[in-house]
């Protein structure tokens, strides 16, 4: 009876204060043909060391030896304080801080996860954050035509080269009220928006641009030049950002003249382990002066009768259990774990820390693209100057180099193939971070030498 | 005091990264360089440890107290599915791994599909939905699909009953629908004539919880369904309340076409301080071409069985991914492993012996004084109480109940939910908690309710022993302060 205190007479006793005599009783109210028999689908009950060891075999065929894997989620070294505090059960099972004097400390770390992310993306304000950067984006893209004054568009202009399931999950999220997401041709040479190819549509209404930074292939967007357009468009700019990258290139609240409006992105990289896609969380800044327009809860500092400072839930009126029909979106949970272990994790690592981490990851993929493009036929599909991710050219189809470096236990990479994109036949993408030695960049060169037909074979 | 609050000009924590320049072979274009601070805090590693770990120490926890807060399913969560979540195996898979490294955590989450499918008496599973409010939007979504398919269009509202959760309005309009609301009656069921009034050719769907948020069953479900279905519309069941009736009853028995399940709550994954939630949704037969992918399909036509992904392109009328990979995971396993651990006969135990502990607490509460919502109802596995005559009598409302109660070491109640009630207090028990811990808060209950006669400031002024007192909600949302300007 896992989980269940109660002992025989513990249940005597409170069905004789109930007034009746057996548990089923208590279900008098359902009609009688509802009931369901035992679940014949679910099988019995194990015990916890049942249980591991199940688990531990399962978990175990998933292992690899090294993987390149990006497109997204990113590997990095998490501290080993991020999840020993987080695991706390103080954090771990404490509910939504509604009652706010008995959740000062959820509070309070997400007050200053807003302090820190704001800083990061040199925005004015954050949210406690929503699931994670795909819905974020839908969410922003929501959130840009609610705050949009200027233009009555339901129309958004998304630069091509935003990771593709970040446009598909916005398009099905946003499709449902009518929002529209076009999205831009990006230059097949530079692996980039092509300034040419914004003015085409000059002057036609967009509540918002969108642009990711660095890009779905590790390039670097000319951010400065697309703000600035899209603001004399009277579009709002949405900055995708990965907050890692952020160590090292200009953030989103000084993009142009005026600063992007609204950010989002994927705060995995923030101490939350790959995890096989989540639980991550998404992050979510924008301008003050568009703060009502944000979804999601949002924590405030304030007094209490005695006058000493606290933090609150706040700006709740935008809110589904207020608002109901008339909110601005209905989330209702943010991510509130990954936010305290986002919180850790950024208070470890400080400006020093993170700008070591982004500078060791753009190290490191020079070095990995350095030696990977002397192998022959192994190209840089693109031009354009990347962070930590780049796009490899194969002499074979990638779905065959892939496989056999899989033989390896080495994952080299994300197989572009998946998108059906005429530009990238025989294209993967590679991602390498600090957490990859000199010695992990030469077998992946090896690897991706052999399965090339290259020497080593 | 903030974290920024103990920094010094240089300090860091060292041992977490490699102190790494700028390479001078770097490519990134000069204008793109970050010139500005980043604006981190600049800390020890034991001044983090530290303030985080006197943080927690501030929070009420399900570790740490009861927690009975109605329609949120405050129950234990068991250490044994963290540890199974967090084995390295799963922890480091990338969630674009390919098949032949991932059929470990693709095998627990086809069972976990099994499952859900078997408690909800549903066609398929989809566990992808990042939260409740995501299993919502990915439910109406679905519904919208449906009658689009059907070539449909005229079909523009959700009806739902006035007791239900705020994100089913908002989703319904998240979801481009407008909102009919339809009446409860006295005894907490949903007004039969009210709803045959409100369903027609215009209705796209009914969403509804059962048990209801008045902590009742809704016991004319099945005509409800019956209405709605001859309009032309689609049920939505809102699983909210699903540890009420697992093992009992399966809300596909009931007619319903799709529903969501919130695994935080039935499946005993920590709510985390507000998140991760986890809200797959379950389908009927009306809806199974349009559920959210990924799911985890089964081949067993080779040697061994192989788990893979169906994506759209095997479900080409799919509403299509809601997030970049699988939705929460990691929150997925746990919920896994909760249902390995109870199988079964312990999921049909849940049910039971939550509803049996909300019927006791409910009873000793009305003996001790309290007005019982329903009275003449059974109760689910939540109730609710309204401090309605303590508010006019004695000047005490349900918010200084619940503030007190925090004295005594009790999370509060949800409180004014469902707005229909006034002055409510919505009781959850759960079925983990022992009668001695019921029996505990029915005490503070009767303690604070001599306190509200005798010394009624000591409840309104409460609490006293929290780090905080009441806080200035009008000031916070007045005057901003949403990060720290240091």
């Amino acid at each position: 009876m896992p989980f269940v205190p109660h002992t025989h007479q513990d249940e005597q006793a409170m069905l004789a204060a109930v007034g009746v005599d057996s548990i089923e009783s208590l279900f008098d109210e359902i009609p009688p043909e509802l009931k369901s028999g035992i679940l014949d689908q679910t099988p019995p009950g194990v015990s916890e060391m049942a249980l591991l060891r199940l688990m531990n075999e399962r978990a175990a065929q998933d292992e690899v030896r090294l993987s390149f894997l990006g497109a997204g989620a990113y590997e990095h070294h998490i501290p080993s304080a991020v999840w020993n505090i987080v695991g706390r059960g103080e954090f771990m099972t404490a509910y939504t801080p509604y009652q706010a004097e008995a959740s000062q400390g959820t509070l309070q770390l997400i007050y200053e996860f807003q302090s820190m992310i704001t800083r990061l993306t040199a925005m004015e304000v954050a949210n406690a954050s929503v699931y994670e950067g795909a819905s974020a984006l839908a969410e922003g893209v929501l959130m840009a035509v609610r705050a949009n004054r200027k233009s009555k568009s339901r129309r958004v202009l998304c630069v091509g080269t935003v990771n593709p399931a970040y446009i598909s999950a916005t398009r099905n999220i946003v499709d449902n009220q009518g929002i529209v997401l076009d999205v831009l041709d990006y230059g097949t040479g530079s692996g980039k928006t092509e300034l040419e190819a914004l003015k085409e549509y000059e002057g036609a209404d967009y509540a918002a641009v969108v642009v990711a930074y660095p890009n779905f292939f590790g390039g670097i967007e000319d951010v400065d030049a697309i703000t600035n357009w899209a603001k004399e468009q009277g579009s709002l700019l949405i900055g995708v950002v990965n907050p890692t990258a952020l160590g090292l290139l200009k953030p989103p609240g000084e993009w142009g003249n005026e600063g992007a409006d609204i950010v989002i992105g994927e705060g995995q990289p923030l101490g939350i382990p790959l995890a096989s896609g989540g639980p991550y969380l998404g992050f979510m800044c924008c301008k003050q002066s568009i703060v009502r327009q944000m979804p999601g809860r949002i924590i405030g500092q304030t007094i209490d009768l005695d006058g000493k400072p606290g933090f609150a839930l706040t700006l709740q009126a935008r809110e589904q259990h207020i608002r109901r029909a008339k909110a601005t979106s209905n989330i209702c949970t943010n991510q509130g774990l990954l936010v305290t272990a986002a919180t850790i994790y950024m208070s470890l690592l400080g400006d020093k820390g993170l700008m070591s981490v982004a500078n060791k990851c753009h190290q490191n993929t020079l070095k990995l693209i350095n030696q990977a493009t002397r192998i022959p036929g192994v190209f840089r599909r693109f031009n354009t100057p990347v962070f930590h991710e780049v796009v490899l050219k194969l002499p074979l189809p990638s779905a065959q180099v892939l496989n056999t470096m899989a033989k390896e236990k080495i994952l080299g990479g994300y197989d572009l193939a998946a998108l059906e994109d005429p530009a990238l036949e025989d294209c993967i993408l590679v991602n390498v971070t600090e957490t990859k030695t000199d010695e992990d960049i030469a077998l992946f060169v090896s690897a991706l030498e052999t399965a090339c037909g290259g020497s080593s074979c | 005091m903030l974290i920024y609050d103990l920094g010094a000009k240089g300090r860091t924590a060292p041992a977490q990264y490699e102190q790494t320049d700028l390479p001078e072979n770097h490519e990134i274009p000069t204008q793109c360089l970050r010139k500005s601070p980043l604006g981190l805090p600049e800390v020890s590693e034991l001044q983090v440890v530290r303030h985080f770990t006197n943080l927690s120490k501030k929070n009420f926890s399900i570790d740490g107290e009861f927690y009975p807060l109605g329609s949120c399913t405050m129950k234990y969560n068991p250490r044994g599915a963290h540890v199974a979540a967090s084995i390295p195996g799963f922890l480091n898979r990338h969630p674009l791994a390919p098949e032949i490294f991932s059929q470990g955590v693709m095998s627990c989450l086809y069972e976990l599909q099994e499952y859900l499918k078997d408690v909800t008496g549903m066609r398929t599973v989809s566990l992808t939905p990042m939260a409740g409010a995501q299993g919502e939007f990915a439910g109406v979504a679905m519904i919208r699909a449906y009658h689009e398919k059907n070539n449909d269009p005229g079909r523009t509202e959700i009806l739902i009953p006035i007791a239900a959760h705020g994100t089913n309005p908002a989703t319904a309009v998240m979801c481009g629908y407008t909102v009919r609301e339809v009446a409860v009656g006295r005894d907490g069921d949903v007004d039969i004539e009210a709803l045959r009034a409100a369903v027609g050719p215009q209705t796209a769907g009914l969403m509804m919880t059962n048990p209801s948020t008045c902590g009742v069953f809704e016991r004319k479900i099945q005509e409800i369904a019956s209405l709605v279905h001859d309009a032309g519309g689609l049920l939505y069941y809102d699983g909210a309340n699903l540890n009420a009736i697992l093992g009992k009853v399966k809300p596909g028995d009931m007619g319903f076409d799709v529903l969501h399940m919130n695994l935080h709550k039935t499946f005993a994954t920590p709510h985390g301080g507000g998140g991760p939630g986890s809200g797959p949704v379950g389908v009927g037969p009306r809806l199974e071409p349009f559920v959210p992918t990924p799911i985890v399909g089964l081949d067993t036509s080779g040697e061994a069985p192989r788990y893979f992904w169906k994506t759209k392109n095997d479900i080409p009328d799919s509403i299509g991914n809601l997030s970049a990979f699988m939705g929460n995971t990691g929150i997925l396993l746990r919920a896994y492993a909760y249902a390995r651990l109870l199988g079964n006969e312990g999921m049909n135990r849940v049910g039971e012996y939550a509803t049996l502990n909300a019927n006791y607490m409910a009873k000793r509460l009305a003996e001790a004084g309290f007005k019982l919502a329903y009275p003449e109802r059974r109760a689910t596995h939540e109730f609710i109480i309204s401090m309605s005559r303590e508010a006019k009598d004695l000047g005490v409302n349900a918010m200084d109940f619940a503030k007190r109660l925090l004295d005594y070491g009790y999370h509060a109640p949800t409180t004014y939910f469902p707005l229909l009630i006034p002055e409510c207090l919505l009781i959850e028990p759960t079925e983990t908690e022992s009668r001695e811990e019921i029996d505990g808060f029915v005490e503070a209950m009767k303690s604070i309710l001599a306190e509200a006669k005798a010394t009624p400031e000591l409840v309104t002024g409460a609490p006293f022993t929290m780090p905080v007192k009441r806080l200035d909600d009008v000031k916070a949302a007045r005057d901003l302060d949403l990060a720290y300007k240091g």
